[in-house]
Order: C-alpha cells, then structure tokens, then sequence
C-alpha cells in the first residue's frame, strides 16, 4: 500500500521498508518508524476505542504518555495488550490488533455506550448497580467486564524469557534528550562510570523531533555524534529501549531494557525483558517535559493530539497526519509546531486564546479564539472555532494540534514522597524535594529551552561528581522564553475529555465536586482520573485546574495526587525473571533423593526440600496402602527414613552448655558428654518456639537438631541470643544441615541392621537409649550415631558427610535386606509420632505453652532461660488451661478429623462452648482405629470422658473417647530395648 | 535499602532479616523484683516511631551477624551500622 501521508525529511530509513499488519490489513512502513507513525503514514488515524464509551480513538501523542493507541501486538502466547502504538518499534512482519471492541474497529457495537453517556457518568457503578444484590455478580459485573477494559490476554504461558540483572555506576542519567546527554558527557569525560538511560529506540529526546540547531549542526545530528563519542567510551553504558521506572531508596533504580521486542525473531537465547537493578552514587533526571491538551467539546476524535506529536510526526517521522491542521495553543511553543508543519508545506492555521498575540505570520493566527467543537465519525473532519468577535468558523481538517502548555516530568522525583512545587512562569509543577543523590536537568526541571538544558545538565553533571573546573564550553542553542497564559477547557455544553484513557470529562469532574469528593485523591477514585495505564501523564494537570476552579483554589492549594512507580506499565514477567514455575524458589534434595526416585518415591514439597511422602508398591490401591504396610513394617521388623531436613546446628565452645541453658527451658548443664537430651525451646512469650534434641559430643560441643520447618529462624534465634543477649560467651555456632545425611533406623531389628554397619559395639549396654557418639562405620568413615526415637521403636539416627549420604543409604537397604527392612517416607513418620503423641509442628503451633504440651515441668525454675518468667504468668497457668490428649472414636470405623473442635456430649455447639480443637489425625494400622492429638481443656485430668469432635467445615460429628496421647507403648519399653 | 555492613561494607537489603526495635537488646534482670512486669514491657511494648529508630537485621544470606541499624523510617536514610554484639557489650550485656 502507498504511505499516502508519507512526507520528506526525517529519520527513517526509507531503503528500508517494513511490511505489517493491523486488524489483518496489510501496510508498509520503515525502518525508524513507530507502529502510530506507520499508521499515520498509511492515513490510519483510527487505532483504538475508549474504555467505556468505545468512543473512536487515534494517538494523542507520540510517546511513552499516550492514553488512547493501545493495540495487541503478535499473536498466540506471544500476545501483548496494551502496547502503546507510539512506542511500538516497527519490524518487519508485525501484526496488531485492535482492542475493546465488539465488531470491528470502525462499526463497534459497543459504541451504544457513547449514546447513554449521560447514565455513565462518575461514579456510575456505586450509584446504578447497588440492588437487587444478587445481580452484581451474576449480570452486572459480567457485562461490565466485557464491555469495559482494554486488551485482552491470551490465556496461554508467556513462551519469553524474562531476567533480571544489576548494574552499578558513579551516575545514572534518565533521558538522552540534550540535557542528558550533556549530563552523559560531562560525566563521562571526566572519567566517571555513566549509565545513559531512555525509553526510546533512538536516543536524543526532542532534538530528534525538532528543527532546532546546535552549534552549527541540526539538534538530531548533534546529538548522534554526542552519543557515537559516548558509545566510544569505555566508562559509558548506553541503554536505549531501557525505561527507568522507578527511584527506589538509597540511590536504587529500577529499569526495564527490552531486548525483543523490536525484533521480529527474537535473538535466540536473549531474554525479552531485563529488570535492571541499577545502584547508583548519583543520578541526573533529564526526563524532559510532556505536553498537555486543553479540553474541549469532542476533543477525543483520531487526529486531535498535541501540537508537538504533530511535530514530531512531521519532524522525526516524516509524516503529514493531514495536509491541514489547525494548531490550538495557548503558549509560544504551540507556533512551533505551527512553523515546523508550515515549513513541510502543510497548510496550518492558529487558534490562540490570548487575545494579544501577533498575527503577523507565515501562517494564519486567530488571535482571542477558541476551538470549541470538533466533527468527524471516525476521525476528525471539522474543527469548529469561536472567533474573538464571538463569530463562529468552521474549517475543515484532518489533524488539529492542542498546546496548553508543558509538563515538566517530574515522576520520578516523587517516588520517595517529593511533591512537586507550582510555577507560575511555566504553568506547571517542577521538581521541589528530590530523592537523595538525584539531581534534575533541562525540561525536567523546568528549563524548557535547549540552552538551558544544555546548561542545566552539564551543570547537573559537574555538581553530582563535585568535578571541579569551569563550565564546559556549550554550543550555542535556541533560548526561547516560556510565554503562556494557562488556559484548561473550553467552556461549553459539550463532553470534553480530560482523561482519554478512562473516558473521564470536565463534567465529570464537576459531577464529583458536587457530591463533595473535594480532596484531589477523592477526585482521583471517584472518577478513575488518571488510574488508567498511563496514569494521567496528558490528563492530571486538567484534572487539577477544573478542580481548583470550582473550588476557587489555586492550583497549588489543590495539589497532586502521588506518583508511584512504575513510570510505565511493567509486564509481571519482567517482574518475576526466572523465578517462574519449578525455579519460583530453590529446589532442595535430600541425600537420598537419587536412590528414592529409583525405589519410586512419592515426594512431597516441605518448605524447599523435597522429602518422600510414600514407596507406593504394586499391587497398593491407595497411598493409605503404603503408609499401612511402611508403619506396621516398621514397627514389626525395620525401616529407614532420611530425616536429613531436620535442621542441624553445631554449638561449640566452653560456655556451650550454659548457653543451650539459657535458648532451652529446660537444663542442658548435667548432661553427660555421649547423651542426647530431648529440649524444648520457648518464644520470650512463654510461647513454644521449637523442639529438638541437643548431644552433647564433647565438654565443649553439642549438636542441636530443629524441626525440619525451623531449621532457618530457629538458628537465627540462636544467633541473636549470642550475639544480642549473651556476647561475652565462648560459643560458636555453625549451620550444618547440608553437612551431614542424616537417616533413622527404626524398629526392632534396628539394631541388628546396624551392627552389620558400625564398627563399634552398639549393645544396649554399651549404647543406650539416649546415648551418642562419634562412630566410624564400614571400617573407617566417621559417622554420628544418636540412639534417639521419634516412631517410638528401638530407633537409632546414623549421619555422615553428605557425600556419603548415597552409598549409606544402599548399604543400610542391603543390610536391612534379611529383615525385609522398608524405607518410609513422611506419611509413616507422621503416623509413628501420632501414635507415639510425639509433638511436632501442629502442636508447636505458635499459640502453645510447654504447659499445654504437658511439659510444664521440663520449665526449669533453677535458671534463666528464654520464656520462663513469662511462662509462669498467671494468664497461662489457670486450671481449665488446655493439655495435650488423645483422642479415639467410640464407634471403631468412624474417622477423627483433623482441625475439628471438641464438644461435650450433649448441648448446643457454638464457640462459647468449645473445650479444645485436634491437632493431627491418621488411621493407626496398628490400632486399627483412626486417632488424633489435640488439646483439652484440663485435659490431663478428663482422660476417659465422652465427647463430641465437631467439624463444621466437613459437617462432621464423631463421639469421641479422650484418652493418653501416647497410644503406643506408653512406658517406652520398646525404644530401650 | 543499602545497609553500610561494619565488617563488610555496603550490602543490599535483600540480604538480610528484619526483626525490629533494637530494644530487644535490653533483656531485663529475670532475677529483678518486678521481673514480670519488666518482661511484659520487653516482650510486648515496642515504640513506633515515624523517624529516627533502632533497629535489628540479621545478615542471613550473608556473614549472620546481627545488626543494630539506626534508620529514619520516613526517608529510610541509615546514620548508623554496629555489630550487635557491640552494642550489648556497651550497654553492659555480657554472658
């Protein structure tokens, strides 16, 4: 197709033509082309509807700001909403779509919102859809979302690769427009490491939209040979694609680099996106300004923008949106635009609201007129202005250019809760309370002219690295004086738009002044001013002085909403990286891992680790089948188990004993050196925190166990009681979880298995219950061996160095073999310890005392430990406290659930009445019954009573017997056997 | 957030633990008369103030030192790093 509106000049490549598609039809373009200048090219000014009305839109501007050309880009997984057609870097191949309509582009059917405007106005959806109640979520909130709303997503994984990334450098400059790169420069030849940062694929800001000269050459060429001599640095780092979006605390930023997407086949093995964490000494913002709109009736039409997007197409991109246009301005910078279009042989006329401006120009000036409707279906036909003489004109176009004046960007020196000051010379908040380290140069600041932000950031530059010296010479630039007499809407009857993107108009604003919505964040949520994706960046500043009118307050009275990063909307893949998936954490596995996975094991994620749940066996219906078989197994012969998750922490040093004294509540000083003593630590609450075992290996050397849960805050726990509450103790401590495999040999032929394995002698005489020791095992390897318990059998822990974990594991399995020995996996643990009524983390629960786990005693009286003075509050120790029971239900067959509350036998159920809750259940094959655990009030002294379980959440009531949490061998027989 | 490590230098937030008021350091005396009402205080009542504040981090992912960082909790600017362990040396903690 012929780009119709294609004009000379600018900066495509036109030996380069990029074919593409949008909404199916085919165009040609060029390589430099933005998708919107493409469009434009073709005489497409159509690109989008409106949020609520599906009113027609085309691009208000051409950058990063634009409220109304957001298209689909690619197609399939690879799909993306919400593109801004003005930053779409165009490449060969691409497609687009268009978004939020119903039918095609041009005839939506959704467009009847346009017609019943006058019902959806601010705060439409509070006021029309409260009743009946039922509808909101059946009717009401359906069709909304289908109507409403932008792109859509394509419900299918995103197929990119997404990675994050840090950077350092002595000065981050945000923006390549002349007063960064004056920064970039003046940093660089100075020697300091200078990252440039812009969100555009062509560095150099507005130079490359302007006809402005610099020295003696054009703006677009000065700034290519200032940024070829940067790129020739070593200590520059160029980032075009790369939007810095936001300015996080101590000098952090955070920036988006897009890789791909300008490419139609991405660099294989290159992420998309990089989420850069870039920590920088200093940081210039040369983020340039945005020009606003004036309201006025139907001033949303495709090929109403601002005046300096019509330049900036005709300028950079070469491109005539019409060959008449009609420039409203009420500034100087607005007969820029009207000269530069003029220049391209565009027929221009002025419509300026000041009633004293010179009319003597190349081009007609309308001086004390206002634009104050616009027709077209689908695109601007007419503009239709009122003459200073109150006399009406109507001329007929296809582009009109609004200037209401410039908006310093001043967004990211808010992000750490800076508000921006008012200026009335510009008409504009500027930058008042800048984050730490950051300094703001050019348009940012507020310094319009190009002078001045060369001025401005090589002076920004020299003060952010304290460089001594002179100015640099600066070549001589344009320094042109802001003139502008503010000037927001066009009073009228018409709807005028302030927020293109979420159809919000000077009505509406005036709506909810009326209803009392006067502080501007009410305004804000009342009317979604500026909550759309590009929260407000041409709408805001409107918002505002309508606002400060009808309250007849000043602009600065009123203030601003506050701006939050990201400056532009940021995929959540970019967020995630790699964490996505199986890499969303790190993945940990047991020693045993590779030989579980050969024996079939069923695994189980408990927090980072993976742990087998079961062994499923052929033959096995269920996972209940395996657990049964590995329990009874077990308890009858022998089974191993890999508790290597427990966490291990080494406690070495000559007060070692005093301070395992001080974390456990009960006392660790007496404990003989080759003992392992049970312990039970206290939050300073009195609250339980953990429990484990402590050996004691030697005088001076214990090895503490935690729960496998635990491991990570207990240890930190340890850590802060050295350091913070006891520093002068000779101790040290060391994690050593990943140091050692750790297995448990349960069952009666335990011993008989082991003795095949370690070298020492391991009778019961010789090593008891509760004994330890450092062993070697298999002739010669040094091991640890624990005679501890958890299943309540003759049990044994064996560790040695993770390497070994492997091989021990197989020659354990190959020493068990004539006992039938069975590897069991977390379920079986589980059922052993509720048999046993071994407490674990459902007990230790975050709301239990060691009173409530029947271990009130263990509390020592005779020392200080964490938690024992607050343990003996009198809150925690009344008589109807809750105890550990066990509970069994009367009718054998019946299952006890888990998590439900226990209730007496007759009565009411209601929470006034609750007596206690179960903590853990399972079916103990060797019982034959279900059992649980849980807590009675007074429960130790209630054993064989009759009550309910009540289970509201399974709508479950069970009769229940309340007996010893030890169902298994109560005396402990077997484990000292 | 950049925590100025005394030992290691400069460090990202992300490396270490936020526990909160440095006063965790001031264990009382649980020999003391009013013991109980100490340790109520201790475990229970913590200023919050919005500006100059004491505070505990731990370095997980990094040397495990615990830290008592003096921070601003309205601008997040650091005055002041020190080894925990200095800080209850100097207020009279010993073993």
């Amino acid at each position: 197709m012929s780009q119709k509106n294609r004009i000379e000049g600018g900066q495509i490549n036109r030996d380069k033509v990029l074919n593409f598609t949008f909404d199916g039809k085919r165009y040609s373009g060029n390589a430099g082309d933005t998708l919107a200048s493409a469009l434009l090219a073709n005489g497409v000014r159509l690109m989008g509807r409106s949020f609520k009305y599906h009113r027609p839109r085309g691009p208000l501007t051409a950058g990063s700001e634009e409220p109304n050309a957001l298209v689909q880009l690619r197609s399939g997984a690879l799909q993306e909403p919400n593109t801004r057609a003005t930053t779409a870097e165009l490449f060969d191949g691409l497609s687009a779509t268009s978004q939020n309509r119903l039918g095609t582009l041009s005839f939506d059917l959704l467009a009847v919102n346009d017609r019943l405007s006058n019902f959806l106005t601010a705060g439409f959806y509070y006021k029309t859809f409260m009743w009946p109640k039922a509808f909101w979520e059946k009717l009401y909130e359906p069709v909304i979302r289908r109507a409403a709303g932008l792109g859509s997503l394509s419900l299918k994984d995103d197929p990119d690769v997404y990675d994050k990334g840090f950077l350092h450098c002595d000065l981050l400059v945000v923006g390549a427009g002349p007063a960064g790169l004056m920064a970039a420069l003046t940093a660089a030849r100075s020697g300091a490491d200078v990252i440039l940062a812009d969100e555009d694929f062509a560095m150099g800001g507005r130079l490359n939209s302007e006809t402005l000269t610099i020295g003696n050459e054009a703006g677009a060429d000065w700034a290519a040979a200032t940024v070829a001599e940067l790129a020739s640095l070593p200590n520059v780092r160029l980032m075009p694609r790369t939007t810095v979006i936001g300015a996080f605390d101590h000098g952090i930023y955070g920036a988006v680099e897009r890789m791909n997407d300008h490419l139609a086949v991405p660099q294989s093995g290159k992420p998309r996106q990089i989420l850069w964490r870039i920590y920088t000494k200093k940081a210039v913002l040369a983020a340039g300004a945005i020009e606003r709109p004036i309201a006025f009736a139907n001033n949303d039409r495709p090929g109403v923008m601002t005046a300096s997007a019509l330049r900036s197409y005709a300028n950079r991109f070469g491109v005539a949106v019409d060959r008449r246009a009609v420039i409203f301005t009420n500034n100087d910078d607005g007969y820029r635009s009207a000269a530069d279009l003029h220049a391209k042989g565009i027929r221009v006329t002025v419509v300026d609201p000041r009633a004293d401006v010179s009319v003597l120009k190349d081009y007609e000036v309308l001086s004390g007129a206002q634009v104050i409707d616009t027709m077209g279906r689908l695109g601007l036909t007419f503009v239709k202005i009122r003459l200073a003489d109150g006399e009406e004109r109507t001329i007929e176009c296809g582009a009109l250019g609004v200037s209401g004046g410039w908006n310093p960007n001043v967004h990211l020196t808010c992000h750490q809760r800076g508000r921006p000051r008012w200026d009335d010379g510009l008409a504009a908040f500027v930058p008042a309370d800048l984050p730490a380290g950051m300094r703001v140069a050019g348009a940012a600041a507020g310094d319009l002219s190009t002078a001045g932000a060369l001025a401005g950031g090589a002076r920004a530059a020299q003060e952010a690295l304290e460089l001594d010296g002179a100015m640099p010479p600066l070549p001589e630039a344009e320094d042109a004086p802001v003139n502008i007499t503010p000037f927001w809407y066009v009073k009228g009857d018409g709807r005028a738009w302030l927020d293109q993107q979420n159809d919000v108009t000077v009505k509406d604003v005036r709506l909810s002044h009326q209803e009392g919505f006067r502080s501007v964040e009410h305004l804000k949520r009342y009317t979604t001013l500026g909550m759309a994706t590009d929260q407000g960046k041409t709408a805001n500043m409107g918002g505002l002085a309508v606002m400060a009118e009808l309250a007849g307050k000043a602009i600065p009275e009123v203030g601003t909403t506050i701006f939050r990063p990201p400056y532009t909307p940021v995929a959540i893949g970019a967020l995630a990286g790699r964490h996505r998936g199986t890499e969303f954490h790190p993945t940990r596995l047991t020693p045993s891992h590779v030989w579980a996975k050969e024996q079939g094991a069923v695994f189980v994620e408990v927090g980072n680790w993976m742990r087998a749940q079961y062994f499923p066996r052929s033959g096995e219906e269920n996972w209940l089948d395996t657990v049964n078989r590995e329990v009874l197994a077990t308890r009858n012969s022998v089974g191993v188990c890999d508790v290597t998750t427990l966490g291990k922490v080494d406690v070495q040093g000559a007060d070692a004993a005093d301070f395992l004294n001080m974390i456990y509540c009960n006392g660790f000083a007496k404990l003989a050196v080759g003992k392992v003593r049970y312990g039970l630590m206290l939050r300073e609450d009195g609250i339980a925190l953990d429990d484990g075992t402590a050996a004691r290996l030697a005088e001076d050397h214990f090895v503490v166990t935690t729960t496998t849960a635990n491991a990570l805050p207990v240890y930190r726990h340890m850590e802060f009681v050295r350091q913070c509450l006891v520093p002068d103790m000779d101790v040290q401590l060391i994690s050593t979880t990943e140091a050692w495999a750790q297995y448990a040999v349960a069952g009666p032929n335990a011993r008989r298995v082991l003795e095949q394995i370690v070298d020492q002698d391991i009778s019961n005489d010789a090593f008891p219950f509760m004994a330890c020791g450092n062993v070697t095992i298999c002739g010669g390897l040094r091991a640890r061996l624990f005679r501890i318990s958890f299943s309540g059998e003759l049990a044994y822990e064996i560790a040695v160095p993770t390497a070994y974990g492997d091989a021990l594991m197989r020659r354990i399995m190959e020493a068990g073999a004539a006992f039938d020995i069975t590897p069991y996996g977390t379920e079986a643990l589980g059922v052993m310890r509720i048999e046993k009524g071994h407490a674990t983390g459902n007990e230790l629960n975050g709301t239990t005392t060691a009173a409530n786990l029947g271990m009130g005693r263990m509390v020592s009286t005779k020392k200080d430990s964490i938690g024992a003075v607050l343990s003996r509050r009198e809150g925690l120790n009344t008589e109807t406290d809750l105890r550990a029971v066990g509970v069994k239900p009367v009718d054998s067959v019946q299952r006890v659930p888990a998590g439900a509350h226990l209730m007496a036998l007759e009565g009411p159920v209601d929470a006034t009445r609750d007596q206690g809750y179960l903590t853990s259940a399972c079916y103990s094959p060797n019982l034959g019954h279900h059992i649980a655990l849980g807590f009675l009030k007074d429960g130790a002294n209630r054993l064989g009573e009759t009550m309910r379980v009540v289970s509201p959440l399974t709508d479950e009531v069970v009769t229940v017997e309340i007996c010893s949490p030890h169902f298994i061998d109560p005396e402990g027989e077997r484990l000292r056997a | 957030m950049i925590i100025d490590h005394p030992l290691l230098g400069p460090r990202d937030s992300s490396e270490f633990t936020y526990l909160g008021d440095a006063s965790l350091i001031d264990r009382p005396d649980p020999a003391g008369e009013d013991a109980s009402s100490d340790f109520y205080d201790y475990a229970y009542l913590r200023d919050n103030p919005a500006g100059w504040h004491k505070e505990l981090w731990f370095h997980e992912a990094g040397d495990r030192s615990w830290l008592v960082v003096t921070r601003n909790t309205v601008t997040h600017e650091i005055s002041k790093v020190e080894l925990a362990s200095d800080v209850a040396r100097a207020q009279g903690r010993s073993k």
